[in-house]
């Protein structure tokens, strides 16, 4: 009796069916969204690459004292110019692309999506599973439909690494949100301003930290994804890691990787520091900063001495 | 014309609350409704605020005092009755009419400060304003001027992260008072302050108040603080506002035996004024009587001392029993005023802390005179010393602002 309990669902080959009418029905929509992702793509690869690598290194360096401080300008000097002389330039100039862009979509997708999660408790109570479906799933089984779609190259990889990395901004949007003080929202309301003027004026800019860490943890899972992309012929450091795997070559494998772990060191710390600007009191826009409010400071107590 | 004016106010908050509010009005309990998921935070409250008045609502952690402030600018909506501002009704109020009288009429000082930690100071004063839609340089101005009246004059350009506490909350005062609201709403706004700055806060309030003419609802839970602000005094307990009356009439007359077992640790030395206690002389007589008017009075009522008035009841002075019995028996025709004691004469608002050290410096009574210089009546050191005393015997203790919580 119980030998045919349960029965054979077929959830597997329903999902092929699914991605495979999507692939026919839905065909000029993925021609669209495949031709718009290797372009800009392309583009992206092209700005990083076009400044010779020391001026590019200089200009990396640069900004990181800007945000943070002279000491992680130093570290991205050195750091990216063993990169450059492990020769994987090129390479990690065409994985940065694809983080850079796999990160800005799953945070425009993002934002909205949590504020709107923020605000409305059926949304989130929507949004959470898939959430939690969307990063437990493991991330390689992304690339098989991803091929479907759009066979190989940069446009899959930029495909599963926005799903991949997109949930850790939806929930710290949200938790950011909802986590504003209720006193200063109605602070907002007593003085008859508008939702969308308590949205912009209060809890966007309260929610900022735990936005700008959700930001982070994007950059971090679309970097970390951006190896796995290697299988699906995206240029980069995950082809080389890939390559290096498959022909078991420890040194390229070795470099590829040392490389992947120096970008991310910069990435990271690049945006920790966006997030919490008045932690990094050294850097140079917290200089700047200073300076503009002890001028301000000055000229209100002379109009209130004169 | 009244300023704010509640018609039998309640709120519930739970699924299915007009239920709740027909319960209630048939006999249910606030337990009742506990027990069916409904929190009834308001029940049945009505009062009138009139302009230029600073009016104290009072009640302890749960008394539902928070939630009424709330209705008052609409952040709740009510469930039944209606909350009138300038006797226009908000429950017809669309969205954006709601926040134009919140713009215009109602603005409101947060326990917590509730300032924007990403602004200076100026800017968080300005708020207000900002949301108007005034241009940046009057904002400015007006912001600056409310930020000099707090005290706070060229403190804008800080954050208020480098503010005190007390401070801080002078520019949430500040804030307020930038909007140029007539209508102030100020929930447990010196709560979080410690003693010594939140006395100095109630000063400068009453001051700005007396200056500005603002209307003002003030909520609390420490009793002291009502009776030092509150022109009237509302009292609230579960809900239900219990009684409503001046600090005095709370006092002296506690309509239920909650609020007389409240008021019972009240320093009343502070809140009773020398006007409220004043007892009618014991006898007067024109200060052209002669001794011989004065001796029968004496007589008559066996007092010791008696207060001489002038025909328009101002006071002249105390003659003793001694001296007048003396300027009989000389044959006088002058009226012995005391010569080594002077009239001790103090004005009917008086708080009767005051008091006690010229009382005990005179060995007359005080004399009680209104703000025309004319007598109310006197305080005799007796007087004084039983009004002191709480009716029930309760002898005066710390302050315990949460005996019932």
């Amino acid at each position: 009796m119980l030998d045919n309990f349960p029965p054979r669902i077929p959830i597997g080959s329903w999902i092929a069916d699914l991605i495979a009418w999507i692939n026919v029905n839905l065909d000029f929509l993925l021609d669209f969204i495949k031709d718009t992702g290797s372009w800009v793509n392309d583009a992206v690869v092209a700005v990083l690459l076009f400044p010779h690598p020391l001026i590019a290194i200089v200009i990396f360096a640069l900004v990181a004292w800007l945000v943070r401080s002279w000491r992680l300008a130093l570290g991205v000097l050195i750091s990216f110019i063993l990169i450059m002389s492990m020769n994987m330039w090129v390479q990690s100039m065409q994985t940065l692309a694809l983080v850079v862009i796999a990160a800005l979509t799953a945070i425009i997708i993002a934002l909205p999506l949590g504020i709107w999660a923020a605000r409305n408790d059926t949304v989130s109570a929507f949004v959470k599973p898939i959430l939690d479906f969307m990063q437990t799933m493991p991330a390689m089984v992304y690339l098989i439909p991803a091929i479907t779609f759009f066979s190989i190259g940069a446009v899959p990889a930029l495909f599963s690494t926005i799903i991949f990395s997109l949930p850790p901004a939806v929930r710290l949007t949200e938790l950011g949100i909802r986590g504003v003080d209720e006193e200063t929202v109605e602070a907002g309301q007593s003085f008859g301003a508008t939702n969308w003027e308590i949205l912009r004026g209060v809890q966007l800019p309260l929610a900022i930290p735990s936005i700008m860490a959700g930001i982070n943890q994007v950059i971090m899972l679309a970097l970390s994804m951006a190896v796995i992309a290697g299988m699906v012929g995206a240029d980069g450091l995950g082809k080389e890691v890939t390559h290096a795997l498959s022909t078991i070559n420890v040194a390229r494998g070795a470099e590829a990787g040392l490389s992947l772990v120096f970008l991310a060191i910069f990435l990271d710390r690049f945006t920790a520091a966006l997030g919490a600007p008045g932690d990094h009191k050294s850097s140079l826009l917290a200089k700047w900063r200073a300076a503009r409010e002890a001028k301000l400071r000055d000229a209100q107590a002379q109009g209130v001495t004169a | 014309m009244s300023a704010i004016r509640a018609s039998h106010v309640y709120k519930i908050f739970g699924r299915r609350s007009e239920a709740g509010v027909k319960q209630l009005k048939s006999g249910a309990t606030r337990d009742e409704l506990r027990d069916q998921g409904l929190t009834a935070a308001v029940i049945d409250a009505s009062f009138e605020v009139n302009p230029g008045e600073i009016f104290v609502v009072m009640g302890l952690s749960g008394s539902g005092k928070s939630t009424l402030i709330r209705t008052v600018n609409g952040l709740l909506p009510i469930t039944d009755g209606e909350m009138y501002i300038h006797d226009q009704p908000l429950s017809g109020l669309s969205k954006l009419d709601l926040r134009r009288v919140r713009r215009e009429n109602v603005s409101m000082v947060f326990q917590h400060f509730a300032l924007l930690p990403h602004r200076t100071v100026g800017e968080n004063a300005a708020y207000g304003l900002q949301i108007k839609g005034i241009n940046r340089a009057d904002r400015e101005a007006k912001a600056n001027e409310a930020l000099e009246m707090v005290g706070l004059g060229g403190w804008g350009g800080y954050s208020p992260s480098e503010l005190s506490g007390g401070m801080q909350q002078r520019v949430g005062l500040a804030r307020a008072l930038a909007a140029g609201t007539d209508i102030m709403l100020m929930d447990e706004a010196f709560s979080a302050l410690d003693p010594l700055i939140r006395r100095g806060m109630q000063d400068q309030l009453i001051e700005l108040q007396q200056k500005l003419e603002k209307t003002v609802l003030f909520i609390t839970h420490d009793l002291n603080e009502a009776m030092r602000l509150g022109d009237r005094i509302a009292m609230m307990r579960d809900g239900r506002i219990e009684q409503i009356g001046t600090a005095e009439q709370i006092l002296n007359d506690p309509a239920s035996n909650y609020v007389a077992r409240f008021v019972a640790d009240v320093d009343r030395t502070r809140v009773l004024t020398a006007g409220s206690i004043a007892e009618p002389p014991y006898a007067v007589t024109g200060a052209e009587s002669g001794p011989q008017v004065a001796h029968k009075l004496l007589r008559e009522h066996q007092p010791s001392w008696l207060l001489v008035v002038s025909r328009d009841r101002k006071p002249v002075g105390i003659v003793w029993e001694d001296d007048v019995a003396e300027a009989v028996r000389k044959g006088s025709s002058e009226l012995p005023y005391s010569a080594t004691h002077e009239m001790p004469v103090v004005e009917a608002d008086t708080p009767i802390n005051e008091l006690f050290e010229r009382s005990a410096q005179h060995r007359s009574p005080l004399v009680v005179v209104d703000e025309r210089g004319r007598v109310v009546g006197v305080i005799p050191r007796v007087t004084l010393l039983t009004a002191a005393t709480p009716s029930n015997g309760v002898p005066d203790e710390d302050e315990d602002e949460e005996e019932e919580a």
